[in-house]
């Protein structure tokens, strides 16, 4: 869902970036460190003007897998209707990206989320706290080492009664 | 009444001198919120000066289970993540499943999931509009929409057994194949709902009252509708023309003859506007669907090794049996790629989407929802920013969060 000439001109501009396809979407492999001139080229020059979602892949574990951490960002243009996938790998323990909410403001509360669920600090981000999880919770769930069951958050919060209320 | 713009553009957030500015906390237990959420108002005398959405509170870990239940398992939980149109939710998730297993669906399976799609849409506009209609005040408005709710829901207990939470869909294809009773009965509904609209937009489009209430307020333009990741009816109602319903023709909706709605304007009044012209433009899809529904099966062949065969088929070979069993077992199942792909389709709300990875079981790696509500929540603030505090449910009507999804 990618014309080839978009790819082309990408793939000219950073040579280094690896690309694949699978069921007809194109996967561009951008290095942390060119993540901002990466979007700045997307949004400015070939219109992806949108950002779909962000999100992350916790790989502990995978078969054949590489590193820790994919984070994934989709990325369509409006007029074009084109999509591109960009993703990103890190490891522990440096898991700071930079945000992309001076690119997309929309990427403020999905930052968030990636944050809440994962631990993937964003450095730039306006207000980077939990979004879905309480403020005093101090694990990242959807990690692949937090079980689905057993950890006994429930009795980390305090009991409150009515007499207290 | 709408404010000037000189007041919309204040930085009175910001400003030095806050002790006139009083806090309200607004939910999440509040009826005009409809759902579990929270807002934290900043007020000065009735006007918005911040609003801050506080979420969270029915979190329920969806996707954590989404990588513990199989992918025929985890359409129940896709039920309730937007459970005014559930159908269009499990719709979205098969999709996904099959585009990363590369499935396509036979021609029956996929006019009927257009069809449930259509009709989950009219059902979630229903329930949109006519919610924003009772926030501001038209009752009568609501009930006529809630009215046709129900025979909505009575199709799809006609369809599937289950009215509210239906997971009608399986990998490759349906729970089963419609009867002629639910044929009759959608036609039936394609025959009577325009009427219906017609009541309602008599009651409502020119009304004073809700014309004040909704005209300017909460408005969204196009570039901060892209910049803010907007899509569906909110972005359209800001003048994006983006619906994937034609950008990115899935399932058979090539064969339909529809238009999509947009305006210009990006107020509560436009998202109320495009959203009435929307269901008749799914009512022409589903009738168009209904008479021209193909013959055949709904179900994917045996080939693929996703579906569970027939049960005439199981019962009389050996063949049948082994490829049941292979598939019913909890240590066996169909395979999957090693592989990651995204899946969406236009839900009533925008683009819901699902990004799947697979391990190679029948349970997925990472089952990631893209949420339109979510997104669409985050832009609140920018559109109540000014506006007074009887506008907030207005706008919150017009945006239709649906908090299970909001927080999944």
């Amino acid at each position: 869902m990618i014309r080839p000439e978009t790819l082309d001109g990408l793939l000219r501009l950073f040579p280094q970036l690896e690309h694949s396809e699978f069921r007809g979407q194109t996967r561009v492999v951008v290095p942390r460190e060119l993540l901002p001139s990466v979007w700045q080229t997307l949004r400015d020059e070939f219109g992806f003007d949108l950002l779909i979602d962000v999100t992350c892949v916790d790989y502990l574990h995978y078969r054949k897998a590489r590193h820790r951490f994919g984070l994934v960002y989709l990325l369509a243009a409006t007029a074009t209707n084109e999509r591109l996938t960009l993703r990103c790998y890190l490891d522990e323990p440096d898991l700071a990206v930079p945000s992309a909410v001076p690119y997309w403001p929309g990427a403020n509360w999905l930052e968030r989320e990636v944050w809440d669920m994962f631990g993937i600090t964003f450095t730039g981000h306006p207000d980077l706290r939990r979004i879905l999880l309480p403020e005093a919770f101090t694990a990242h769930p959807l990690r692949k080492d937090y079980p689905l069951q057993g950890r006994g958050e429930r009795h980390n919060f305090p009991v409150l009664t009515r007499a207290q209320g | 009444m709408p404010l000037e713009p000189a007041l919309l553009t204040q930085d009175l957030a910001h400003d030095e001198q806050q002790d006139y500015l009083w806090t309200l906390n607004f939910g999440p237990q509040h009826p005009a919120t409809h759902t579990t959420l929270r807002l934290v108002l900043k007020l000065q005398g009735e006007r918005v000066v911040d609003a801050m959405p506080d979420i969270g509170y029915l979190h329920s870990g969806f996707e954590k289970l989404g990588e513990h239940l199989d992918y025929n398992q985890y359409v129940t939980v896709t039920d309730r993540m937007n459970y005014i149109s559930p159908l269009a939710n499990n719709v979205a998730w098969h999709l996904a499943v099959e585009r990363l297993l590369g499935i396509e669906v036979p021609p029956r399976c996929q006019y009927l999931r257009v069809i449930l799609c259509e009709l989950a849409r009219i059902s979630d506009h229903l329930l949109c509009t006519g919610a924003m209609g009772l926030d501001t005040g038209a009752f009568t408005f609501f009930l006529y929409a809630f009215n046709r709710r129900e025979d909505l829901y009575d199709i799809f207990e006609t369809l599937c057994g289950a009215r509210f939470t239906n997971s009608y869909t399986r990998v490759g294809g349906l729970m089963y194949d419609a009867t002629p009773l639910f044929i009759e009965k959608v036609r039936q509904f394609v025959r009577t709902f325009p009427r219906t609209l017609d009541d309602m937009q008599r009651l409502l489009d020119r009304n004073r009252i809700f014309l004040d209430r909704t005209r300017g307020v909460g408005v969204l333009s196009r570039e901060d509708a892209l910049a803010w990741s907007c899509t569906g009816p909110v972005a359209r109602a800001s003048g994006v023309t983006r619906d994937l319903r034609k950008d990115e023709p899935y399932l058979c909706y090539r064969d339909f003859d529809f238009r999509i709605c947009c305006a210009r304007e990006g107020d509560c009044l436009a998202r109320y506007l495009v959203r009435m012209s929307e269901m008749r433009e799914s009512l022409k899809i589903v009738s168009q669907a209904i008479e021209n529904l193909p013959a055949g099966p709904v179900n994917v062949g045996q080939e693929c090794r996703a579906v569970l065969p027939e049960k005439p088929w199981v019962y009389s070979t050996i063949e049948g049996c082994i490829a049941h069993f292979e598939l019913a077992m909890s240590n066996r199942g169909f395979e999957t790629p090693c592989e990651e792909s995204y899946a969406a389709i236009e839900s009533p709300n925008g683009e819901l989407g699902f990004y799947l990875v697979g391990d190679g079981s029948d349970v997925a790696w990472r089952a990631r929802c893209r949420p339109p509500s979510f997104v669409h929540f985050a832009v609140f603030p920018l559109l109540i920013r000014g506006h007074t505090l009887s506008d907030v449910v207005a706008v919150l009507g017009s945006l239709n969060i649906i908090a299970a999804e909001l927080d999944r």
